[in-house]
C-alpha cells in the first residue's frame, strides 16, 4: 500500500493543493463560507443555549425567555449539583477509571506492539494472528456477559477496565510506528553495547516514540470516557456507573417522565429544566475545554491507523 | 550476548533455544496481552454454542438442551427480529446515503477556503461532536427539540412559522429524520480528515496545468480533486458497507422513547432487551452472530466489487 503511505506522510498540514492561488474573492467563496458558518453554528449554539439556560432563573426558563443569553443570572443549579454530590462523585470516579484504563492500556499495547515489531522474533506471525483475531470477530454481547459473570467481574469497576485495555487497533498503530520510525541501527548499537531488550525499549524506543504514546493514550482515554454501553450491560450499582451513563439515565428518565434521578434535595431548589441543563453542561464543559488541544493528536493517530486499513 | 564482531542485528535463522535465550524478555512482555485476549476474548467463543441450544441461565451450558437450528428458525419467525432487521438495514442505508457524501463535500469546501485562520477555526468547531458521547448528544438534542420547551420549537413559534411544537423526537417519522440528521451532524466534521489528507497528496502541478488551460475552480474540483481522492472514497465506502448490519446501542438509546419504538427498535436494542432483560440468551446470541457474519460477508463482497472495478480495495 505504497500509495497510502505517501498520503500519510503528507498529513498534518492541510494547506490545500494550491487550487486557489491568485483569483479574486468571488460569490462562490462567500457561499462556501456561509455554509461553513451555518454548520459551525449548529455545533456551537446548542451549547450556548444550554449554558445560558443553566445559569438563568427558573421563572425566565419557564417563561421560555432564555435563548442564547441568560436571564436572571444565578448559579443555584450548579450549587445544588455540587451539594448533592452524586454527579460530582461519578465525575471523579470516571476520571479514576479512565486514568487506570489508559495506564494499563498503554502497558498492554506496548507489551504487544514492541515484540511484534521485531522481525527476528520467532513465532511472530502466529502471535500476531492470535492478537488480531478479536478485532475481526467477537463472540457477541451475551457470551461475553456470561464470561464476565463467570469471572466474577459483573457489577465491579474492573469490568470497565480489563476487557478493553488490549486494543488490536491501537496495537497495530503502535507497531507500525515502531517499524517505520525507529531506525534499526540505533538498536543495533545498543545491542552491541550489551543492552537487553527491555533496556532498548525503555531507554531508546519509548523516548523516541513520544508522539505516538501521546496519541494512543488519548485514544484510550477519550474512548473510555465517552463509552458507556458496557455500563448498561454489566453495572447495576449506582456508585459504579460512569458519569456519561448517569447523564444518559437522568435524561432518559426525564424525557419519559419529566423527573430527574438526582436526589429530591437537589430537585426542589431548581426546576428540572435548569438543573438538567446544568448537569449536561457539567459533563460537557471539560471536554469542550480540552478537545481543541487534543484534536491534532487524534488527526495524526487516525491517519496512522488508516495506513494499514 | 555481545560478541562485538559480526552479529549486527540478531537474525531469525538461529535455533529456537538460542532465540528464546536472546528474546525471552520479549516473550514475557507478550504474555500480558496474550493472557488478556485469551481470558477476555477467546474464552467467550465457546459460549457461542448456545445458538444451537435452548440456553437457560439457571441450567447453564451443561444442563441446557441442544436444539440444532431451532433457534434460527425461531428468530426468522420472530416479529421483533423482522422489525429489528428492517429498521437496522433501512436506517443504516439511509445513514450511508445522507452521511457518506457530506464529509466529501465538506472536505472539498474546506480545501477551497482562502483564509487559513478561518479554515482552522471552522475545522476545530466541526470536530467537536466527534468528541462528545451519545449521552451528551442525546440530552442536548432533547433540550433543543422538545415539543413545547425545546429551543427550536420556541424560536419557530415565536417567529410565527408554526402554531404548535413539532414533535422532532416524539413522533416516529420526525424522529427518523432527526435521528439521521444528528448522526450526520456527529460525523460530518471528523469524516473530512481522511479526504483532506488525500487532497494534500494531489500534485500541485495538476492544478497549475489546469489553470493554464483555463479550467475554473469548479472544473478543477471535478476533474482533479475528486478523481484524486477516489481511492479514499472507495476504501471508506467499503468500510461503511460493512456497517450496514451494525447497530449502536448508545446512539439508539440516547434518542429512544416509547413513542418511537417502531423505528428505534434495531439490532442493538433487540439483543440488549431480548438477551439481558428478557433472558432469551440463545435468540439474542443468534441474532448477534447473524449480524456480525452478514457484516463480514458484506465487506468481502464490497471489496471484490471494488477490485473488479479496478480500485485498490481494502484487503
Amino acid at each position: 500500500m505504497a500509495k497510502d503511505k505517501k498520503k500519510a506522510s503528507g498529513e498534518g498540514d492541510f494547506s490545500t493543493g494550491g487550487s486557489h492561488a491568485i483569483s479574486k474573492f468571488k460569490v462562490s467563496d462567500a457561499v462556501m463560507m456561509i455554509i461553513l458558518v451555518l454548520l459551525c453554528a449548529t455545533c456551537v449554539l446548542p451549547f450556548v443555549h444550554l449554558l445560558a439556560k443553566s445559569i438563568s432563573s427558573n421563572s425566565a426558563v419557564l417563561a421560555k425567555q432564555v435563548t442564547f443569553w441568560p436571564k436572571g443570572i444565578n448559579f443555584d443549579a450548579y450549587i445544588s449539583i455540587f451539594k448533592d454530590g452524586s454527579l460530582v462523585y461519578s465525575f471523579f470516579y470516571s476520571l479514576g477509571v479512565t486514568l487506570i484504563f489508559t495506564a494499563l492500556g498503554m502497558v498492554a499495547c506496548t507489551c504487544a506492539a514492541y515484540p511484534l515489531s521485531k522481525r527476528r522474533l520467532k513465532g511472530r506471525s502466529w502471535i500476531t494472528f492470535v492478537l488480531m483475531v478479536p478485532m475481526y470477530f467477537t463472540a457477541g454481547i451475551i457470551p461475553t456477559y456470561l464470561l464476565m459473570h463467570d469471572l466474577g467481574l459483573l457489577d465491579s469497576m474492573w469490568v470497565l477496565i480489563w476487557p478493553l485495555i488490549y486494543s488490536p487497533y491501537n496495537m497495530l498503530i503502535m507497531k507500525n510506528y515502531f517499524t517505520s520510525n525507529i531506525p534499526e541501527s540505533l538498536e543495533e548499537s545498543a545491542f552491541i553495547d550489551g543492552a537487553t531488550n527491555i533496556q532498548v525499549l525503555t531507554k531508546i524506543v519509548l523516548p523516541l516514540s513520544k508522539p505516538i504514546l501521546a496519541t494512543l493514550s488519548l485514544f484510550y482515554a477519550v474512548g473510555r470516557w465517552n463509552a458507556y454501553a458496557d455500563n448498561m450491560y454489566y453495572i447495576r450499582t449506582d456508585s459504579l456507573k460512569m458519569v456519561q451513563y448517569k447523564l444518559y439515565q437522568m435524561v432518559a428518565s426525564a424525557s419519559e417522565a419529566q423527573t430527574t434521578t438526582l436526589s429530591e434535595a437537589a430537585a426542589v431548589t431548581s426546576t428540572p429544566e435548569v438543573l438538567q441543563a446544568a448537569a449536561i453542561m457539567f459533563v460537557t464543559i471539560p471536554i469542550i475545554c480540552i478537545y481543541p488541544f487534543l484534536q491534532k493528536y487524534f488527526v495524526s493517530g487516525t491517519m496512522l491507523g488508516a495506513v494499514k486499513g | 550476548m555481545a560478541k562485538t564482531k559480526k552479529p549486527v542485528v540478531p537474525k531469525n535463522d538461529i535455533p529456537l533455544g538460542k532465540a528464546m535465550k536472546r528474546d525471552w524478555q520479549l516473550y514475557v512482555m507478550l504474555a500480558f496481552p496474550i493472557i488478556l485476549v485469551i481470558v477476555f476474548s477467546y474464552a467467550a467463543y465457546p459460549g457461542l454454542r448456545m445458538v444451537f441450544m435452548d440456553y437457560k441461565p439457571m441450567k447453564g451450558y451443561a444442563g441446557s438442551e441442544w436444539v440444532g437450528l431451532e433457534t434460527f428458525k425461531k428468530i426468522f419467525n420472530d416479529k421483533d427480529f423482522i422489525r429489528a432487521l428492517r429498521n437496522s438495514i433501512a436506517f443504516n442505508l439511509l445513514d450511508l446515503a445522507v452521511g457518506f457524501p457530506l464529509p466529501i463535500i465538506l472536505a472539498l469546501i474546506l480545501n477551497e477556503l482562502r483564509y487559513p485562520k478561518f479554515k482552522k477555526v471552522t475545522q476545530t468547531i466541526l470536530y467537536l461532536p466527534h468528541f462528545l458521547s451519545w449521552a451528551i448528544i442525546g440530552s442536548v438534542a432533547y433540550t433543543m427539540f422538545r415539543p413545547s420547551t425545546g429551543l427550536v420549537n420556541i424560536i419557530l413559534m415565536n417567529a410565527g412559522i408554526i402554531d404548535s411544537g413539532i414533535p422532532f423526537l416524539t413522533e416516529k417519522w420526525h424522529w427518523a429524520v432527526t435521528y439521521l440528521l444528528l448522526g450526520v451532524w456527529q460525523t460530518m466534521g471528523w469524516g473530512t480528515i481522511m479526504y483532506l489528507a488525500a487532497i494534500t497528496g494531489i500534485s500541485g502541478d495538476l492544478y497549475e496545468a489546469a489553470m493554464i488551460d483555463g479550467a475554473g475552480r469548479w472544473k478543477r474540483m471535478l476533474h482533479i480533486t475528486l478523481p484524486g481522492i477516489r481511492p479514499t472514497i472507495v476504501t471508506l465506502l467499503i468500510m461503511n458497507l460493512g456497517r450496514v448490519m451494525g447497530s449502536n446501542l448508545e446512539r439508539l438509546t440516547a434518542f429512544e422513547n416509547s413513542m418511537v419504538r417502531d423505528f428505534s427498535y434495531q439490532f442493538a436494542v433487540y439483543i440488549y432487551e431480548k438477551g439481558l432483560s428478557a433472558s432469551k440468551y440463545s435468540m439474542a446470541t443468534a441474532v448477534n452472530l447473524f449480524q456480525s457474519l452478514v457484516g463480514v460477508v458484506l465487506v468481502l463482497l464490497a471489496d471484490r466489487v471494488a477490485k473488479k472495478l479496478g480500485e485498490d480495495g481494502l484487503l
